[in-house]
């Protein structure tokens, strides 16, 4: 979501405004709901809970025992992929910079479903049948390859610990309005930020992925509620929509006298389509990509209750397109997003300034408090799916291959703490904007494992190393590309997510780039090992994984044996 | 998982009727290459409500995108119920999860 937000950072200006005192009933509506959605998520241990063995096993504690329904499925994708994060940072980019940067998370959204529906129903019948629990497993079972397997882990799971980390920057917003928070001690400052950390930490532990499922029920009741009711008064109250689309037009029309230039498009001109077109595409390729998508995936019952929640999810995509244009909302009601200290000017903090300043503090209050609930839910999924990653392909593969389910589990526990404490280092240690350079890298990266991924639920065609070789391409050139972008105002490296072709003056989607690069050096690279006869990997999947539903048997059993000859492929 | 006669390559689905595939294809394609073609609703008016042409035409294509994934579901959805009764005539699998070696 992220994708276009680099060169937001540099929007810094200073204000003449004192320093930010507490909204004491903001504050304890936030905190009351806080608490309550904490015990929930204790309490989500014992929901459905894994029978005699309890959450002693991955497919337990990590995947909520594979039989999450239509219902809890909707509500934990849509608490997972439509994040915090989202909802503070699109309508931050409207705000800041008008529709590239911001708009393009409506197509983003809508092209998401399709790609999903055609994708996810084949990937949930072999993790079915054989057991697999991240995207690695997959990849393990169709190549047999263990340098291939350990790349997609390890993109995984670097991927993901930004991307925790901007959960935090998320709630870090909501205290930053709520006035909570001491700018000149670091420890006071962020402790409310701790304390919700451990609140997260302690219950994904004890309760795995069942907690965020549950939660994510009550984060989207608040979310539908804020937002409904801001779309129906915010509105009118700033003179209605052909005014708040005026006052927008007007700001990005201004030429900025600090850059000398306009802030951004109102609508997109004919140089940046393709930027439109590929940022959307792009970051829909990405997002089932990354390992917390998968895990909302495979935590389903049965094959088609992804199919059927891809055509329901595109619900969410309307809310946050109402999302998006409260930052136009917010230029109309002149919101002024300011940080603690009074004077630095934060465009992450519009949203909830604007639902503070319009709003009676108590309601006020419910809707920051869905933000920073919106926070938990996709933090716990993700550090889960990280800490899948590292107990199945790192930690087993590498290291104990004979682990039992009850030591995996155990691992996974202890791993997905690490990833949330190294997500909290982030946030407290590095400023936000290292967060989001390090969140645009993870988007460019997870592209590149989509070659793998997907060309492997559909065909055995590609060769282990050539995939391989697409990648590790992909990998160097996202990342040199998106160093070599430099933020025009602060002159800072990883500047934003858009740069040529190369060779030509067409801006698009870096990932995207690279990822036609990986795809090219995928396909020339397996011509010439298989003319030149290089040995590939085994495959342990066979035609009629792809297509298996709940009510066939599992192949766990047969998986050891009988790998000799590859299955045709359909 | 006990059952011997099941093997990695018994059928899980009989063969496939390309029909619904290729309309639910070109109704998912639909779906993906409408959004994206930028060109065609980078413009200010008409409006409608005051909102500028390029933000209701985005908005209003995902309702228009669940229905088109709607139509796609009901069309798979029963062609797989077909070719899945084409490998196991018997009926009555409605449990709420799969034991492992429950089919025959």
């Amino acid at each position: 979501m992220s994708a276009a937000l680099g060169n937001l950072t540099g929007v810094l200006a200073a204000a003449p405004t004192a320093t930010r005192g507490i909204n004491v009933t903001a504050l304890v509506v936030v905190i009351v709901l806080f608490v309550l959605v904490g015990i929930l998520g204790f309490y989500a241990a014992r929901w459905r809970s894994g029978g005699t063995d309890g959450l002693h096993s991955l497919d337990e504690w990590g995947l909520g025992g594979r039989k999450f329904g239509s219902w809890i499925t909707w509500f934990l994708l849509g608490g997972d992929l439509y994040t915090a994060y989202t909802f503070v940072a699109v309508p931050a980019a409207m705000w800041a910079a008008g529709s590239v940067s911001g708009f393009f998370a409506v197509p983003y959204t809508i092209v998401l479903y399709p790609i999903v529906f055609l994708l996810m129903a084949r990937l949930w019948s072999v993790s079915k049948r054989h057991g697999f629990v991240t995207t690695a497993d997959f990849v393990g079972g169709r190549y047999g390859s263990r340098p291939l397997t350990l790349a997609i882990a390890l993109t995984g799971i670097i991927a993901t610990m930004p991307y925790i980390a901007l959960q935090l920057v998320g709630i870090k917003s909501v205290l930053t309005v709520l006035g909570v928070g001491n700018p000149g001690n670091w420890f006071l400052n962020d402790l409310p930020l701790i304390v919700a950390f451990v609140v997260l930490a302690v219950y994904t532990y004890t309760s795995g992925l069942r907690a965020p499922a549950m939660i994510a029920v009550v984060k989207d009741v608040l979310i539908y509620l804020a937002v409904i009711v801001a779309i129906i008064y915010l509105p009118s109250k700033f003179g209605g929509w052909e005014h708040i689309f005026g006052a927008a037009q007007e700001k990005m029309t201004t030429v900025n006298p600090a850059t000398g230039k306009v802030p951004g498009p109102f609508i997109p001109g004919a140089d940046s389509y393709a930027a439109y077109a590929t940022l959307a595409l792009g970051s829909a390729m990405a997002l089932f990509m990354y390992p917390h998508s998968i895990t909302g995936v495979l935590a389903t019952k049965s094959r088609n209750t992804i199919r059927k929640n891809a055509a329901v999810l595109p619900l969410y995509s309307l809310v946050l397109g109402f999302l998006a244009l409260l930052g136009y909302v917010a230029i109309a009601a002149g919101t002024h997003p300011v940080e603690l200290n009074g004077k630095t000017i934060n465009p992450q903090l519009v949203v909830p300034q604007l639902f503070l300043d319009n709003f009676p503090s108590w309601f006020a209050g419910v809707a920051l408090a869905a933000i920073a609930v919106g926070a938990l839910v996709p933090a716990a999924i993700m550090s889960i799916a990280a800490a899948n990653l590292f107990t199945r392909n790192i930690y087993r593969d590498l290291f104990r291959k004979d682990a039992t389910p009850r030591q995996e589990a155990k691992v996974s526990k202890l791993a997905s703490l690490v990833v949330k404490f190294g997500a909290l280092i982030f946030v407290i240690g590095l400023d936000a904007s290292a967060a989001i350079n390090m969140q645009l890298l993870g988007g460019i990266w997870i592209l590149q494992t989509f070659p793998a991924i997907v060309a492997g639920l559909y065909t055995r065609w590609f060769h282990k190393w050539a995939l391989f070789a697409g990648w590790a391409v992909g990998i160097v050139y996202g990342t040199w590309t998106a160093y070599s972008v430099v933020n025009p105002v602060t002159h800072a490296h990883f500047g934003g997510s858009i740069a040529a072709i190369p060779g030509t003056n067409t801006k698009v989607y870096i990932a995207v780039t690279a990822f036609v690069l990986n795809a090219v050096v995928a396909l020339v690279v397996t011509l010439v090992l298989r003319a030149l006869k290089v040995p590939d990997g085994k495959d342990i999947t066979r035609a009629s994984d792809y297509g298996a539903d709940e009510d066939d048997p599992e192949v766990r059993a047969f998986a050891a044996r009988s790998v000799d000859t590859p299955g045709p492929v359909i | 998982m006990s059952a011997t006669n099941i093997t990695h390559d018994s059928p899980t689905r009989g063969p496939a009727k390309p029909l619904p595939y290729v309309i639910s294809g070109v109704l998912l394609a639909a779906a993906i290459i409408m959004p994206l073609v930028v060109p065609m609703y980078a413009k200010d008016g008409p409006r409608l409500f005051g909102f500028p042409f390029f933000y209701w035409y985005q908005m209003m294509w995902v309702p228009i995108c669940a229905i088109l994934i709607g139509i796609s579901y009901w069309l798979l959805t029963a062609e797989d119920k077909r070719r899945r009764a084409a490998v196991r005539p018997e009926p009555g699998h409605h449990g709420r999860h799969d034991a492992g070696g429950e089919a025959k």
